[in-house]
């Protein structure tokens, strides 16, 4: 029991991330109506930033917390730049396949650059959290305990949902964006600046990938350019098993995709990487019965 | 005073010309109506007033050069483009809609023009929180209507508001917009194919032909011109 119980934590743990990139997805299919496969490569270039900044030895040596802000700032900044430069040039083309392309090519292109400019030894992320672990509860001798790091991890990236969620659904700003991502044309006819919004889209998705990239490299012993690779595939699924549309979907879905992966590797063990499969064919039965996805709105569309 | 002056208006998409010196007057308090068959250029003279298409001449609005300014800026200044297919933010919900239509307002009114709107259109009050898209077509004129009312325009643009509604919805928009245009001082352009119910609340008519204007007058007097209606009207 209280093996599980610790697997459950530390699977809720590694959701939290999964849900975090998938809200980076979520955010840019909400405002833009594009799957940005380069998400990943987008954050793990932003992590390199992170640990050049934070890193005593090879970089700048600032306080993890200081780099991890400017990080995002920068990611922020680039993100916009990406949308204006390279996805608005393909988009006038009126062919979403033509947005796909370059995504993958980004995401080719990122990783690449990254290992080129920051080496492909595995590197250490200096962890903004403090050490050692809290007893939650004990039961029969057994104590569940679970690190500090985990906890401010799932309160700083629920903080991070809750903040957005807030733009989204209460804002201005967040009303002009969901108006852009549902008819463009019609926003622009309001008196909204649609091309701004969609760089607004990708800036805070980029921000929110660095934000996540920096935590969960801290979290590891050590991290290189394979760092997004499995976690952008969970991510990607944790949204569509959210809906799509969904933040709140996006990070319980990524929690959900985050145990039923732990769970896995603790009790399914005899095969390599089938931690892997489970939680992918669990999202895929879920599909199969609800379409849009746990949290995803029915789509009725008269016209 | 005029409000609106298009003079040797034309554009078109890409090499294609589909306006042809196109000179349109739109009075302060009127309603003008455009009227013409499919392909005439109705809907892009709306386009090229609202920026929505590079456009050659000029657009003048309440005294002021417009031509080439974007969409946006166009918007700003005071005139509410309600596009074909009725510019429906489909996933949003109706108040949200609404919302979007007075989303650059920064007076503190926006809630009591919410409720007045309600009062006018009860049904988009009954269904507020429900998905935009999800509501009929009559219904989706309806909210487009109230949407570009939100943004207290002082020119209403609007294209074909009759396509694809049933006679009777489409003889009570009319009838709103009619009561709009009297009793609030809104002044119109409105684009259609139905030359009838257009003319009865218009001032003053315009029928297109083939991106020219082939023939203008008072709204009454196109109505009643045997010659105008069998040539270009079709009743």
């Amino acid at each position: 029991m209280q093996l599980f119980i610790e697997q459950v934590l530390n699977g809720i743990g590694n959701g939290v991330v999964y849900g975090s990139v998938a809200l980076a997805l979520v955010l840019i299919f909400r405002t833009t109506g594009i799957l940005n496969f380069a998400q990943g490569e987008m954050a793990l270039f932003s992590t390199y930033i992170t640990w050049k900044l934070a890193s005593e030895s090879d970089g700048f040596g600032l306080p993890i917390v200081a780099a991890i802000g400017i990080s995002m700032a920068i990611a922020f900044i680039a993100g916009a730049a990406i949308e204006r430069v390279l996805i608005r040039p393909v988009e006038q083309a009126r062919s979403p396949l033509n947005v796909v392309i370059v995504t993958l090519g980004l995401f080719l292109g990122l990783n690449s650059v990254a290992q080129l400019i920051f080496g492909t030894d595995p590197q250490l992320m200096p962890s903004p959290f403090p050490d050692g672990n809290v007893e939650l509860f004990s039961s029969g001798g057994d104590a569940v305990v679970v690190s500090k790091a985990t906890i401010g991890l799932v309160l700083v990236l629920l903080a991070e949902c809750l903040l957005l969620w807030f733009l989204l659904q209460r804002t201005k700003l967040g009303l002009k964006l969901r108006a852009v991502a549902s008819n463009p044309d019609s926003a622009r006819l309001h008196g909204i600046k649609a091309g701004t919004m969609l760089m607004l889209g990708w800036a805070m998705a980029a921000a929110i990938g660095a934000l996540a990239g920096s935590l969960v490299a801290s979290q590891r012993t050590g991290f290189d350019g394979s760092l997004m690779q499995i976690i952008i595939v969970y991510a990607f699924a944790a949204a569509a098993l959210g809906g799509f549309d969904s933040l709140i979907g996006a990070v319980v879905a990524g929690v959900v995709v985050g145990i039923a992966d732990a769970l896995t590797i603790q009790y399914v063990d005899p095969l390599e990487g089938i931690e892997v499969v489970v939680p992918l064919g669990l999202i895929f039965v879920v599909l199969i019965i609800l379409p849009n996805g746990l949290f995803g709105r029915r789509t009725v569309e008269r016209v | 005073m005029s409000l609106l002056e298009l003079a040797n208006l034309r554009g078109g998409y890409g090499p294609v010309r589909v306006l042809h010196d196109i000179d349109l007057v739109v009075e302060e308090g009127h309603v003008a109506v455009v009227l013409g068959a499919n392909g005439a250029g109705k809907t892009t003279t709306l386009r090229a007033i609202s920026g929505l298409i590079h456009a050659q001449g000029d657009v003048v609005f309440d005294g002021r050069s417009i031509l080439g300014r974007s969409p946006d800026a166009v918007a700003k200044l005071g005139i509410a483009h309600v596009p074909q297919g009725r510019g429906t933010f489909t996933d949003l919900t109706v108040e949200e809609n609404l919302r979007v239509g007075a989303v650059n307002r920064t007076d503190g009114e926006v809630k009591s023009d919410l409720d007045r709107w309600y009062s006018v259109f009860p049904r988009l009050a009954d269904r507020r929180h429900q998905e935009a898209g999800s509501m009929s077509g009559g219904e989706q004129q309806m909210l487009a209507l109230a949407r570009a009312m939100m943004a207290r325009p002082r020119l209403l643009l609007l294209d074909e508001p009759s396509l694809g509604l049933a006679p009777l919805v489409t003889r009570e928009l009319f009838a709103q917009l009619g009561d709009l245009n009297h009793n609030h001082g809104l002044t119109v352009l409105v684009v259609e194919q139905n030359a009838n119910l257009a003319l009865d609340i218009g001032h003053w008519g315009y029928v297109l032909e083939a991106g020219r204007i082939a023939v203008q007058g008072a709204a009454h007097e196109l109505h009643d011109d045997e010659a105008v209606r069998k040539a270009y009207l079709g009743f």
